[in-house]
């Protein structure tokens, strides 16, 4: 298990410390240990990847950056601040904004209702307020296209879409908020080899406009092609941290995986790694 | 979607109009019409304007059109809230209920303190909103079904409303408030009818109109009314991204108690008496009216126009009926096809415009 302090050596392009930062953070669920003494950094302009199997604690992990839940030991630091966060709503207004891999969207509502939701722009005043409209679907349609996303109609049904398409429209809402952190829940886990590889592109655009992004996989050939730093859960636990340059793909999948899975991870990995390049 | 490069327009097929998208193909009017939520009520009502045209003599008289549109309008006033109610994914089945209850708090308030019957009237919407807020409290502190804890509601009114109507009137109705100060305004208000050529309108039609109107505004043009489809569509989305879930839910439940209070005035006021037993079984009728008018059962699709859509087809068909000098008790036969027939013609729609979308 390499230490904390040594990703904390390496900072990537940002300027002074990790937006938010996990230091020992645990939580219970009654007598139940779902996450215990996890520590993570993430830094402006990087992805930090969160690995685990089933059960490991990724999705507690996600719930507390996103304010679902509060965590019961240890510190969250948003920009060096410790803070508790009360609800979805407060980590969205201090730029946290998560995409989850199932519940991303309202499938029946057409697709500039759904990027606009929740954060609905207005016009006029009293009773005269009202959506407007024309710029909600102007917005949605430009911002899509600036993320490289070319929709046909915004008017359609976002259930229409296919998943792949529906995680990237997730993913430009939040960059178009002005998340600073975006949180990633398994964006590939349901797709195929070469959407997942669409994603994963709109996730480094993501990084690329400046936000940490913490991605949740338990994918570690898809990790370890976007991220630079990685966080390994294991049963509730954290069973390593890496920098990129300090493991390798091997290293990380052996971590991840112990002896017998192995022989069938690195086959999966070879073909994957062949359609997504 | 494509990747992002530039838009390049060197492709052979399709004109490309300036600002749009080359692969959109023009959608006919048609299509379009098909993909409205209440197309399938628009052809039911149709069909059953045509019906009772052809089968009752007096139905096309102008003065019909009077007492088709006022039984209508008597349903439509609480169809409208609980289609939106619908729409946010819940159901009140104490709705009905609760207009006689909001009927009978503003007569006996007034009665027993020999008040301004306003001062009734106004008692009675904070009882009624109170209610309204029960509902919707319960709903959201307990995430039981909304179909047991209103069950629950509708029988406690129901008990109440027979019960405390006994203990201070000593008879299941009220006593009249006919003389009291007041009164004629507020007759005025929720009970009175103009006359426009040869047809009598109701001012109940007024309020429906006005109810639909301010609820399809609500619906499409403001951001309650995209939290409402969010809730129903998907209600753990909505709280993700930021959308206060339970805020919009009490606020629908309070929306079906205003309107339950406006339609409880007009029942007193052209009355004068409220039988305390009133009410129950409607609640059922302006569900159906709301699924007739294309409301998804299960949420996040529908719309208030729709609505008014199954209120009118339910106003022809129970009036029809008496015009076509049939037996009453068929009434229900009817009701019932008709939201058969109406809920599978809105599936079919529904599938085909999503299909060829």
């Amino acid at each position: 298990m390499t230490a904390r302090s040594t990703t904390a050596a390496v900072d990537g392009a940002a300027a002074g410390g990790p937006l938010v930062e996990l230091d020992n953070v645990s939580k219970y669920y009654g007598n139940i240990r779902a996450l215990e003494g996890v520590s993570l950094e993430v830094h402006a302009g990087g992805i930090s990847c969160v690995l685990g199997d089933n059960g490991a604690g990724k999705s507690t992990l996600i719930k507390i950056v996103a304010g679902l839940h509060r965590h019961d030991a240890g510190d969250l630091l948003i920009d060096g601040v410790r803070t508790v966060l009360a609800s979805p709503r407060d980590a969205l207004d201090r730029g946290i904004a998560t995409v989850y891999q199932d519940l991303a969207v309202v499938p029946l509502m057409p697709v500039w209702r759904n990027f606009f939701l929740g954060s609905e722009p207005t016009r006029g005043s009293g009773p005269f307020r009202r959506l407007d409209v024309a710029l909600m679907r102007e917005t949605t349609r430009a911002a899509l296209l600036r993320m490289g996303i070319d929709l046909r109609d915004v008017d359609q049904p976002i259930g229409t879409l296919s998943g792949g398409e529906r995680q990237c429209v997730a993913i430009a809402r939040a960059v178009h908020f002005g998340a600073k952190v975006l949180v990633l829940d398994e964006p590939t886990a349901a797709l195929g080899v070469k959407q997942s590889g669409v994603v994963l592109k709109y996730v480094a655009a993501a990084r690329d406009a400046g936000l940490g992004v913490v991605l949740i996989t338990h994918n570690p050939h898809h990790a370890f092609l976007v991220g630079d730093r990685f966080t390994l859960l294991k049963r509730g636990i954290m069973s390593g941290s890496h920098t990129k340059d300090s493991i390798t793909l091997d290293e990380l999948t052996r971590e991840m995986a112990g002896g017998s899975e192995l022989a069938e991870l690195s086959h999966e990995l070879e073909r994957a790694m062949g359609d997504t390049s | 979607m494509t990747m992002a490069a530039p838009p390049v327009d060197d492709r052979p097929d399709g004109p490309r109009g300036s600002g749009g998208d080359e692969r959109l193909l023009r959608v006919s009017p048609l299509r379009t019409l098909l993909g409205r939520p209440e197309l399938g009520a628009v052809v039911g009502a149709i069909a059953v304007f045509l019906f009772f045209s052809v089968f009752a003599d007096s139905f096309l008289r102008a003065s019909s059109l009077g007492t088709v549109l006022y039984a209508a309008s008597t349903i439509g006033i609480m169809a409208v809230p609980v289609a939106l109610l619908m729409i946010g994914g819940e159901f009140d089945l104490s709705a009905g209920v609760m207009v006689t209850g909001s009927a009978l708090v503003s007569s006996m308030f007034s009665y027993q303190t020999t008040a301004n019957v306003w001062v009734g009237v106004g008692v009675s919407l904070l009882v009624t909103l109170a209610f309204g807020a029960f509902n919707g409290v319960m709903l959201t502190r307990t995430w039981l079904p909304s179909f047991i804890i209103t069950l629950g509601t509708f029988l406690m009114l129901t008990g109440l409303n027979l019960g405390l109507t006994k203990l201070i009137s000593g008879t299941v109705s009220t006593k009249t408030i006919a003389d009291m100060e007041g009164f004629p305004s507020a007759r005025k208000l929720f009970a009175s009818q103009l006359t426009l050529g040869d047809v009598e309108l109701k001012v109940t039609i007024l309020w429906w109109a006005a109810l639909v109107a301010l609820a399809t505004w609500i619906l499409l043009r403001t951001r309650f009314g995209n939290w409402i489809f969010a809730v129903g569509g998907n209600a753990e989305a909505a709280r993700a991204v930021g959308v206060p879930v339970a805020r919009t839910r009490i606020g629908l439940y309070m929306g079906v108690a205003f309107c339950a209070w406006v339609s409880g005035q007009h029942l007193l006021f052209s009355f004068d008496v409220v039988q305390s037993g009133e009410g129950v079984g409607n609640e059922l009728i302006y569900i159906i009216a709301a699924v007739i008018g294309g409301c998804l059962i299960t949420g996040g699709y529908g719309s208030a126009i729709g609505s008014a859509v199954g209120a009118f087809i339910f106003g022809m068909t129970s009036k029809g009926i008496v015009y076509a000098e049939w037996n009453p008790d068929w009434f229900k036969f009817f009701l019932g096809a008709m939201l058969l027939l109406a809920t599978l013609l809105n599936a079919w729609v529904r599938r085909r415009a999503e299909a060829t979308r």
